[in-house]
C-alpha cells in the first residue's frame, strides 16, 4: 500500500499517522530527536538548519502545551513560526478551511502544523497542499496524534533497554483517545512483547482485539508485572455522556494510586500525555512520584517534534526531488 | 585506489604537527576539538602524540551535519553521532582538528556551531592535509602537508589498521 506520507525513497514527507510506517524509520526519528536533545545544553539553544524556512501552527483546537513545544521545536531548528489560532479567527468570519489554506500557503509557508477536532483534518491538508510544503499532524479528532505518541515511545526507550521486553499497561479512555491509538501502532510496529488496555467497558473500543492488546477491566491485574504505565486523561465531557458515573467514584476503580501503582514493577515507569486530572485518574502523590516521567516526556517532545519537522522538511531538497 | 601516504606517512606528519602545536599553544592552556570523522582520528593521535595532559580536558568532537549549507540541496545526512564538547569554551584556546581543508566549508560550518556553546578566546586550525579547491577565505594554521589533487581525483583518510590516505576517483560533485 502506497503511503502518501512518505517520499519515492521512502523519506517523511508529511507526518500524519504511525499507522502505516516500519519500524527503521520511528528508530530513525527516536535517534535524530536524542541528537537534538543535546542542543539545549548549550549557550544558543538552537541550529541553523531550518533557517529561512516558515512554519506555520494551525490550531483548530485549543492547546498550549502542544502549541508550544512545536513552536519552540521549530524555534530550536531557526526556522520563523507563525500561529493561528483559528478557532478565533478567520473560520469565525465564515472563511473555509481550504480558503484559510490558501491563504496561508501564498504567504510563502514551507510547513503546517496542524489539530483539528475532526479526524482526518491533517491529511485533507496535505492532500490539498503545494508539493513543497510538509504537514505534521498535531493531533485530529479522535484519529491520531503520531508525535505525542513518537515523544512517549522516545521516553520508553531512554529509561528501558529494548522493546520486545517490555510490557506496557495503556489505562483510562482509550476509545476517545487519539493519543492511545497512536501509541498503541507505535508499540506494536517497535515489537513491544505486550501491550494491555484498561478501562471500563464503556470507555474501550469493542475491536480492541484486533489491534493485538489484551483487555483488562481491572487495575490489580492489568498492572500486574507492567513496565510502563501510560495514564491517559479522562475529558469531562465524557462524564457527560454518562460514560461513567462520577470523577471520583472513576478515581477508585481507575485512578492511578500508590496502592495500585505497586501491583506494577518496582522499577516501572508512570507516563501521562498531560494535562493531568490530578485525583480522577491520577493520585498526586503518584504524578509527582519518583516514578513519574512526566515532565520529561513534555521536554522530550521538544526533540521529537525537531527531528520529524528536520526529517519532513528536508525530504524536499532538490537531490530527492531529482532521484524522486 | 591509490595510496597517497602510508600510515608511517601519516604518523611523520603527526609528529610535525604536534611539535608545532607545542611551540604555538604550550602556554595557552589549550582544548583540542576534532571534527567528525577523519578530523576526530587525526585529533585523538595528536592527543596521543603531545600526550593527554597538554590539553586540558578530554577531546570534543563536533558534528557539523545541522551547520551545512546544503541541507536545501540535498536535505538531511545520514545518521550522525552528535557533537560533544565536554567543556565550557568560553575564553578558551581552542585546537580545531580536520583532515583535510579542501572547500572551507567544513571549517566554517564548525566556527559556526563553536559559537553556540560560547565565545572562544581564540580557534587554531590545524589540518593533515591542505588541499587546492578553497571556495571561501580560510586557511590553516598548521597543516601537516600540501597536497595538488587533480580534476576528478580526490583524497581521503581511511582508518582499517591506522591513518592512511589514499587517491579515489571523485564520486560525484560536491
Amino acid at each position: 500500500m502506497k503511503n502518501n506520507q512518505l517520499t519515492e525513497s521512502g523519506h517523511l514527507r508529511h507526518f500524519l499517522t504511525i499507522e502505516g510506517l516500519k519500524k527503521p524509520l520511528l528508530t530513525e526519528i527516536m535517534d535524530r530527536a536524542e541528537q537534538f536533545s543535546g542542543i539545549t545544553r548549550r549557550q544558543v539553544k538552537k541550529v541553523p538548519l531550518l533557517r529561512g524556512k516558515t512554519i506555520v501552527n494551525l490550531f483548530f483546537e485549543n492547546s498550549t502545551r502542544t502549541r508550544s513545544t512545536f513552536e519552540l521545536a521549530a524555534k530550536r531548528l531557526s526556522a520563523d513560526v507563525m500561529n493561528f489560532n483559528i478557532s478565533t479567527s478567520a473560520t469565525s468570519k465564515g472563511e473555509s478551511l481550504l480558503d484559510t489554506l490558501h491563504n496561508l500557503e501564498s504567504m510563502h509557508t514551507d510547513m503546517f502544523v496542524v489539530r483539528h477536532n475532526q479526524s482526518g483534518a491533517a491529511e485533507f491538508i496535505a492532500q490539498h497542499v503545494s508539493p513543497h510544503v510538509s504537514v505534521i499532524n498535531a493531533g485530529d479528532g479522535c484519529h491520531a496524534h503520531p508525535t505525542q505518541a513518537m515523544l512517549d515511545m522516545f521516553t520508553i526507550r531512554r529509561h528501558k533497554q529494548s522493546f520486545p521486553d517490555l510490557r506496557v499497561a495503556i489505562v483510562g479512555d482509550i476509545l476517545h483517545s487519539r493519543v492511545a491509538r497512536s501509541q498503541i501502532q507505535a508499540l506494536s510496529i517497535l515489537g513491544v512483547g505486550e501491550i494491555r488496555v484498561i478501562g471500563p467497558k464503556t470507555l474501550l473500543p469493542d475491536d480492541c482485539q484486533t489491534l493485538g492488546v489484551h483487555v483488562y477491566h481491572d487495575m490489580e491485574a492489568g498492572l500486574e508485572g507492567v513496565d510502563v504505565i501510560i495514564m491517559l486523561r479522562l475529558q469531562l465531557e465524557r462524564m457527560q455522556g454518562a460514560l461513567i458515573p462520577s470523577a471520583r467514584e472513576y478515581f477508585q476503580c481507575f485512578g492511578l494510586t500508590e496502592e495500585k501503582l505497586s501491583y506494577a514493577k518496582p522499577d516501572a515507569i508512570v507516563m501521562h500525555p498531560g494535562p493531568i486530572n490530578r485525583g480522577v485518574e491520577i493520585a498526586s502523590t503518584v504524578a509527582d512520584g519518583p516514578q513519574s516521567v512526566i515532565l520529561e516526556q513534555v521536554t522530550h517532545g521538544i526533540a521529537v517534534r525537531m527531528a520529524v519537522m528536520a526529517m519532513s522538511l528536508g525530504a524536499h531538497s532538490e537531490q530527492n526531488e531529482l532521484l524522486a | 585506489m591509490k595510496i597517497a601516504l602510508t600510515q608511517t606517512q601519516v604518523r611523520d606528519l603527526v609528529e610535525q604537527m604536534a611539535s608545532a602545536i607545542s611551540n604555538k599553544l604550550a602556554d595557552k592552556n589549550p582544548l583540542i576539538v576534532g571534527i567528525h570523522t577523519g578530523g576526530v582520528w587525526v585529533a585523538k593521535a595528536l592527543v596521543e602524540e603531545l600526550g593527554s595532559d597538554f590539553f586540558d580536558a578530554p577531546l570534543g568532537t563536533l558534528n557539523i551535519a545541522y551547520y551545512r549549507d546544503d541541507f536545501t540541496r540535498i536535505g538531511m545526512h545520514p545518521q550522525v553521532t552528535p557533537s560533544d564538547l565536554p567543556f565550557s569554551v568560553d575564553g578558551r584556546h581552542l585546537l580545531l582538528v580536520d583532515d583535510v581543508l579542501h572547500s572551507g566549508r567544513t571549517t566554517r560550518a564548525a566556527l559556526n556551531e563553536i559559537f553556540d556553546y560560547g565565545r572562544p578566546a581564540s580557534v587554531t586550525l590545524a589540518v593533515l592535509i591542505e588541499r587546492n579547491g578553497r571556495e571561501l577565505p580560510i586557511q590553516p594554521d598548521i597543516t601537516g602537508k600540501v597536497v595538488e589533487v587533480v580534476k576528478g581525483q580526490q583524497i581521503k583518510l581511511t582508518n582499517t589498521s591506522g591513518l592512511q590516505l589514499e587517491y579515489r576517483i571523485k564520486e560525484q560533485a560536491e
